[in-house]
C-alpha cells in the first residue's frame, strides 16, 4: 500500500470541547498506517466568518491552503465544516483565476501564495478512498455484532453535492458500510440526511434543539443503540445536548452518541479508556456490557 | 441578454405589484365588512394591511445586481418562485418566519431595508439541502451569506459572530480554548496544539477591511 501521509487539520470545536474525537480517530489512523503530520501553523479554517464578510472567509482558508502547499502535503480534516470549507475554497480558487488573483493580493502581504497544489479531505474520505474498505475490515479483532447503531453523517460531508461529491446525498452509503465494518448492524431511519441544526445555536437554540429532538426520537423508534457521528459539531447537538432536550421536551432517550473513529477503535480492540469513551457526556455503560 | 431580462423582470415586479394590490383590497374589504372593531384592534390590522403593501419607495431596483455580483449569489434572478427550498429546509419546519423562497423573492425585488434588517436571514444553518434540490440553481445559502454581507456593512450582526470574530483575531481559534484544556492535552499525551501566525492574520484582517467591520461599536441590533 503506497504511503498515506496528511496533514492534520484539527480545527476549533474539537480543542476546545471535543478531545475525545481527536484521541480516537489519532488512534485508529495510527492503527491504519496513515502518518500524521501537525499543521506547521494553524488559523480557524475561516467558515464561521463567511457570514460577516467573504472575503475573509476566503483569505483563512487559503492561508491553511498555502500553508499546507509549502509542506506539499494533503489536508485531512476532522471536521467536515473544516473539511469542506477548505475543500470548496480549494476548488474556487483553483478555477476562479480573477478570484485567485484577489485573494493573492491579499496574502502577498504575509508572505504567502495560494498555487492550488494540495488536496482536501474529510477523514471519511480518507478512510474510504485511501485506507480502504477491505484494510479496515482487516483491522477488526473484535467485531461488535450485537451493536444496532443508527448514522448521522451531518450535512458537511454530503452537501452540497457539487463541491463535496464523494457520496450520494440523497442516498449516503459510505458511513453505513464503515458502520458496518465494525460488526454492527447500521439501522435505516427516516430522516438520516436532515441538518441537526447546529449552526444556528448561537442565533436561536430552540430550533436546532427542536430538530435533533425530532432525529433522536426516529433513532430510537428503530431501536438505535447508539448514534454515530464525524462531526464535532453534529456530536455536540446529540451528545452535550441531550440531557437539554430531555429536560426541554420532557422525554428519555439516553441513547450515547459515538464518533465513528470510537466505533472502529472499540471493534479494533482498544479499552474505552483509550478511546476516551468517558469524556462522552451520555453514559455508554449499557453498550460496553455488550461488548 | 441581460438587458432582456432586466426587462421581463420589470414587467414581473409589475404584475407582482398589481396582484398584492387586489390581495390588499380584498383584505380590507374583509377587515372594513366586519363588526365594529375596537380601536387598538383596528391599528393592527392596518399594521398588518401596511406590511402587505409594497411601495415602490420601498424597492431598490439596483439591489439584486448588487446581490447578483457576489460570488456564488449570481443566479437569483433565475429563481422562479418553486418553493422547493422552503419545502425542503429543516430550519423552516420550526420557524414561522424563516422562509427561504420568501427571501429570494424580496431580494429580487429589492426589499433592501426590510430583508437587511430582519434577524430571519441570520436563521439559515447552511445544511445546503435546498443548495443540491434548487431546479434553477440559485444557490440561496450563498444568496443569504451575500444578504448577511451587507446587513453587517449596515450595522447588523448578531452578537454570536462578533464573539467568534474577536476570538479569530485573538488567537487565531474561533473559540477560547482554555488553559485547562492546554494543560489537559499533555496529560492526555497529545501533541501541542498548532500556534496562529497572529500578526499575519491581523494584516489580513486590515486589508480585507474586516477589522474595521468587526470593531465599530454601537451596532444596530437585527429587528425580528
Ligand atoms: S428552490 Fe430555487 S427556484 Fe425554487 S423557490 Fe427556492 S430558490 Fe427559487
Ligand atoms: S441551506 Fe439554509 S435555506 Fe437551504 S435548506 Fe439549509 S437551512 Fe434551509
Amino acid at each position: 500500500m503506497p504511503e498515506v501521509r496528511y496533514l492534520l487539520f484539527l480545527g476549533c470545536v474539537i480543542p476546545y470541547r471535543i478531545a475525545s474525537y481527536e484521541i480516537s480517530a489519532r488512534k485508529v489512523l495510527a492503527k491504519l498506517g496513515v502518518e500524521l503530520v501537525e499543521m506547521p501553523e494553524f488559523n480557524c479554517c475561516g467558515l464561521p466568518l463567511d457570514p460577516v464578510e467573504h472575503d475573509m472567509m476566503l483569505v483563512l482558508a487559503a492561508r491553511n491552503l498555502a500553508v499546507a502547499e509549502q509542506q506539499n502535503l494533503p489536508i485531512m480534516a476532522l471536521c467536515p465544516g473544516c473539511a469542506g470549507t477548505l475543500r470548496k475554497v480549494n476548488m474556487i480558487l483553483q478555477k476562479d483565476k480573477k478570484l485567485k488573483e484577489k485573494v493573492n493580493g491579499y496574502l502577498k502581504e504575509t508572505g504567502l501564495e495560494f498555487k492550488g497544489t494540495t488536496k482536501v479531505k474529510h477523514i471519511m474520505q480518507v478512510l474510504a478512498e485511501d485506507v480502504g474498505f477491505e484494510k479496515i475490515k482487516e483491522t477488526v479483532q473484535n467485531p461488535l455484532n450485537q451493536l444496532g447503531v443508527t448514522e448521522h453523517a451531518g450535512c458537511h460531508v454530503l452537501r452540497p453535492a457539487k463541491y463535496i461529491g464523494f457520496d450520494d446525498p440523497e442516498n449516503p452509503t459510505i458511513l453505513k458500510n464503515l458502520i458496518e465494518l465494525t460488526g454492527a448492524k447500521s439501522l435505516d431511519y427516516m430522516d438520516a440526511t436532515e441538518c441537526c441544526g447546529a449552526p444556528i445555536i448561537g442565533v436561536n437554540d430552540m430550533i436546532p434543539l427542536q430538530l435533533t429532538r425530532e432525529k433522536l426520537d426516529h433513532m430510537r423508534e428503530v431501536g438505535a443503540q447508539a448514534v454515530i457521528t464525524v462531526c464535532p459539531f453534529c456530536h455536540m447537538m446529540f451528545d452535550i445536548n441531550q440531557p437539554r432536550i430531555e429536560r426541554v421536551f420532557n422525554e428519555t432517550f439516553e441513547i450515547p452518541v459515538l464518533h465513528y473513529t470510537q466505533l472502529l477503535g472499540l471493534a479494533m480492540g482498544f479499552s474505552p479508556d483509550e478511546l476516551a469513551l468517558s469524556q462522552l457526556r451520555v453514559d455508554t455503560s449499557e453498550i460496553l456490557k455488550l461488548l | 441578454m441581460n438587458e432582456r431580462f432586466g426587462n421581463e423582470f420589470a414587467r414581473v415586479i409589475k404584475n407582482m405589484f398589481s396582484l398584492t394590490y387586489s390581495l390588499n383590497q380584498k383584505a380590507g374589504k374583509v377587515g372594513l365588512t366586519g363588526e365594529v372593531k375596537l380601536m387598538s384592534e383596528k391599528r393592527q390590522l392596518k399594521k398588518i394591511e401596511q406590511r402587505k403593501v409594497l411601495r415602490s419607495t420601498d424597492m431598490d431596483l439596483r439591489f439584486k445586481y448588487k446581490i447578483s455580483e457576489t460570488p456564488g449569489a449570481e443566479k437569483i434572478m433565475l429563481c422562479f418562485q418553486c418553493g422547493t427550498c422552503t419545502a425542503d429546509c429543516p430550519i423552516a419546519r420550526f420557524s414561522e418566519s424563516y422562509r427561504p423562497r420568501k427571501l429570494m423573492r424580496m431580494t429580487q425585488l429589492g426589499l433592501k431595508e426590510r430583508v437587511l434588517s430582519s434577524d430571519v436571514i441570520w436563521l439559515c444553518a447552511a445544511c445546503f439541502t435546498c443548495v443540491d434540490r434548487c431546479p434553477q440553481d440559485v444557490g440561496i445559502s450563498s444568496v443569504l451569506r451575500a444578504l448577511r454581507n451587507l446587513a453587517v456593512k449596515e450595522g447588523y450582526m448578531p452578537r454570536v459572530y462578533r464573539d467568534l470574530a474577536a476570538n479569530i483575531l485573538k488567537t487565531g481559534y474561533a473559540y477560547r480554548i482554555s488553559e485547562l484544556r492546554l494543560k489537559k492535552r499533555k496529560e492526555q499525551e497529545l501533541p501541542a496544539l498548532p500556534k496562529a501566525n497572529l500578526a499575519s492574520i491581523g494584516k489580513l484582517s486590515k486589508i480585507t477591511g474586516f477589522s474595521k467591520l468587526v470593531e465599530t461599536e454601537g451596532e444596530k441590533s437585527a429587528r425580528s
